[in-house]
């Protein structure tokens, strides 16, 4: 079963759909030398930092044909051998939550001309996760699919959908089904949102 | 004060049943610890050492008697009859059982209370003046933006999970007692040229393991701005914050490495996508949240009462408790009370739920049935006639509430530190116990005069000792517990942060520590010299050396 939920375009209920998308991912790096930072494993990776190596980018199997989530390093290196099929619509691209938004505008000028962008969380407690999406979708204007995809779990899904998302492919040890219900934790938000306004402007409180 | 409309209720009552559904999620092992844990923590639930702590939000310490009553049946349900006020104006619970804190959430929620955001990677509770609204010296009351503010915080979707806590003080006077300097934001308040409501934005101070004052990022901040440009500040944050290393991850950390400038060329660059966005602060909002903090419905009343006078002549305990413990008031014939949480040989901030009805009882009757919390851990009855102070001193006193130390030495701010919170080095409060018996002479607390004096259990600093004129820090040494001094910290405008004198001490030491302090300070201090006032004057090499002398001839510390 699919473990994707998806809001629907015309009247924003969601629903579980089959994913049409097969994701790329690259290679394990060699050995991963494990950072630490203060006697501490570090868990997460600073906004700026290298995503994957050179080595990995090269050596990372691209399915021949079907549509692709390709992770913006990945597209940077290989947009040559990718161009026909980005023109035929098969090509979206994931961000990684400590890649940013500008990278990716400077790759395409219009996003809109993908027909998705997925952003991946490694740990569910990266809220910047958050401001990824409302950037894409207030400054950029990008409006097609917005998809969050990694640790995601259904106790924050509340907060990606107001923060732009309208696809979350749920961890896959959890079910989406029960994950729904958790969209729709609050009625009547206090402040605003992608695509929302503070509630103060939305109703009248007086 | 703020009244819950049908929104705010639906929202309390909402994540009363989201809590629930997690809370039996976690239970039945469909979420993992670590899935859990920003859920509980956003909910203010720690896991301790002896039993999981609640934190109640106190939103800027206001509370009405309804709300206390409740907070008062509720520790002696679910916990063991008593609660604690910490240093951010909220109200802890130490023995509560996490199987019950759903039910204790209900409850809360029946009185518009509730324990969101008092812990965890997000904004937390906005703290103010307990004076707020009655200060002679206040120029704007801040009431009303915090709880738009709250408002805004709470649930927020993009500040849900931070790199590391975020914390908000408001203030609006011309002496800061919200320590505005302190806090990832500081916003304080006052009048501009055209004579309208304008802020002075502070960014990156905190306590903690790295002490740093914060920054005037911006001078003039026109009041429908503050959420938009908060907003801008914190997504800045957001996305560079140092997630990779926990204790690089507050904002302080990050303006300090970008510097200044740099910091605020990046949140004016957001702040224009921003500025005249759906954030701005209408009038209309404005009015609508700041007829709920309108002046009481105060008497016409002389500025002086001869009972009053009367008693204070004719009855020195009652006078030295109206000395400490009633401050001015901006209204003719009022003053505000302090209830002293600081009977000496007593956890500093503790109340037992007996004392909370009595409590809840002096405001019904004389101050508006309102009452605030205050970051120095202790109630304020913010409206009390002067005609009825001896009333409220009587009442107080035989509920052991009128301890007459309010500023002085033994009115320590102390963590819960070892006795409680798993994250301490060392117990500060039976340092605080043992201070305060140590001074238990009310002549000799007077004769020392107006001094602070903090005590943290750890470098996570929630006593504030960074800021207290004494600083108190629990150290760990090889699996035992020690004591680090400092001398010269400072709250309000001119904050600072203390030095530490040298080696650290142990439990026993300390309060003799403190009298070589104290007894430097009475040879050294010149006329009306407040403590702090020495030590700035001169320097703290005095200090030092007078309490290390003693320690030479006895026994030697690490
Ligand atoms: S200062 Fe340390 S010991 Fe004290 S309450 Fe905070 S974390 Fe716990």
């Amino acid at each position: 079963m699919s473990n994707l939920i998806q809001l629907n375009a015309a009247n924003g209920v969601a629903e579980i759909v089959q994913d049409a998308w097969t994701r790329v991912i690259p290679p394990a790096a060699g050995e991963e030398s494990v950072r630490k930072q203060a006697g501490k494993v570090v868990l997460f990776k600073l906004t700026g930092e290298q995503t994957y190596t050179p080595e990995q980018v090269a050596n990372t199997t691209i399915p021949a044909s079907g549509k692709i989530l390709v992770p913006l390093t990945v597209w940077q290196a290989r947009k040559a051998e990718l161009q026909t099929r980005m023109q035929a619509g098969e090509v979206g691209i994931v961000l990684a939550t400590h890649e940013t938004a500008e990278a990716l505008k400077a790759e395409f000028n219009d996003l809109n001309s993908l027909p998705i962008i997925a952003i991946y969380v490694e740990r569910f407690a990266d809220g910047r996760i958050f401001t990824l999406g409302n950037w894409l979708r207030t400054r950029y204007g990008y409006t097609n699919e917005l998809r969050a995809i990694g640790d995601v779990l259904r106790d924050q899904l509340f907060f990606h959908k107001r923060a732009g998302f309208n696809s979350f492919l749920i961890r896959a040890d959890r079910s989406a089904q029960d994950a729904i219900a958790s969209l729709n934790d609050f009625s009547q938000p206090y402040q605003g949102a992608v695509n929302d306004v503070p509630v103060w402007r939305r109703m009248n409180r007086a | 004060m703020y009244k819950y409309d049908k929104i705010d209720q639906q929202i309390v009552n909402e994540r009363v049943a989201q809590y629930r559904d997690q809370t039996r999620r976690y239970l039945g092992g469909e979420l993992t610890d670590e899935e859990f844990r920003p859920l509980r923590l956003q909910n203010g639930l720690y896991i301790q050492r002896h039993a999981p702590m609640l934190r109640i939000a106190v939103p800027y310490g206001l509370m009405s008697s309804t709300q206390l009553r409740k907070l008062g049946e509720i520790a002696k349900r679910y916990d063991r009859g008593y609660g604690h006020f910490s240093t951010r104006q909220n109200l802890q619970l130490n023995w509560p059982k996490l199987e019950d804190v759903p039910e204790i959430l209900a409850a809360l929620a029946t009185v518009e209370m509730h324990a969101i955001q008092t812990s965890g990677n997000c904004i937390r509770n906005i703290t103010t003046d307990q004076f707020a609204g009655i200060a002679p010296d206040e120029i704007i009351d801040p009431r009303a933006i915090a709880e738009i503010m709250r408002q805004w915080s709470t649930f927020h979707p993009e500040f849900a999970l931070l790199p590391r806590k975020f914390k908000i003080a408001v203030s609006g006077t011309t002496q800061d007692r919200a320590i505005v300097q302190a806090h990832d934001i500081g916003l304080e308040f006052y009048k501009d040229a055209q004579n309208q409501m304008a802020i002075k934005v502070w960014v990156g101070g905190g306590l903690g393991r790295t002490p740093i004052l914060g920054t005037v990022i911006r001078e003039h901040l026109e009041w429908q701005h503050a959420l938009s440009y908060c907003e801008a500040v914190i997504r800045v944050y957001n996305i560079h914050g140092r997630r990779d290393n926990a204790y690089k991850a507050r904002i302080k950390i990050l303006v300090k490495a970008l510097g200044i400038e740099e910091f605020r060329r990046q949140v004016d660059e957001e702040w224009t996508h921003l500025k005249e966005g759906a954030l701005t602060i209408t009038q209309a909002e404005l009015d609508r949240v700041a007829q709920y903090f309108e002046p009481m419905p105060y008497e016409t009343l002389p500025a002086h009462d001869a009972s009053f006078d009367t008693a204070v002549a004719s009855n020195p305990a009652f006078a030295a408790w109206a000395k400490r413990c009633v401050h001015g008031h901006r209204v003719p014939g009022y003053r505000a009370v302090t209830i002293s949480l600081k009977p000496h040989g007593k956890a500093p901030g503790d109340i037992t739920s007996e004392q909370m009805q009595v409590v809840a009882d002096l405001a019904d009757a004389y101050s508006f049935g309102e009452l605030r919390s205050s970051h120095e851990q202790n109630l304020i009855l913010a409206d009390v006639k002067l005609s009825d102070l001896f009333a409220v001193w009587e009442k107080a006193r035989a509920a052991d509430l009128a301890t007459p130390n309010i500023g002085l030495l033994t009115d320590i701010i102390c963590c819960p530190g070892g006795d409680f919170c798993s994250l301490a080095n060392a117990k500060s409060i039976p340092i605080a116990e043992a201070i305060q018996m140590q001074f238990d002479n009310l002549d000799y607390l007077y004769e020392i005069g107006d001094i602070e004096l903090n005590i943290s259990g750890c470098m996570n600093a929630c006593g504030h000792h960074h800021v207290g004129h004494i600083g108190i820090l629990g150290v760990d040494k090889d699996g035992s517990e020690w004591y680090q001094v400092t001398v010269g910290g400072k709250q309000g405008n001119d904050a600072s942060i203390g030095s530490a004198i040298g080696p650290s001490f142990s439990a026993e030491e300390m309060p003799g520590v403190v009298q070589r302090l104290i007894e430097v300070y009475l040879q050294q201090r010149s006329d009306e010299e407040r403590f702090i006032d020495t030590v700035r004057r001169i320097g703290v090499a005095p200090f030092k050396a007078h309490v290390y002398a003693e320690q030479k001839e006895g026994a030697s510390a690490s």
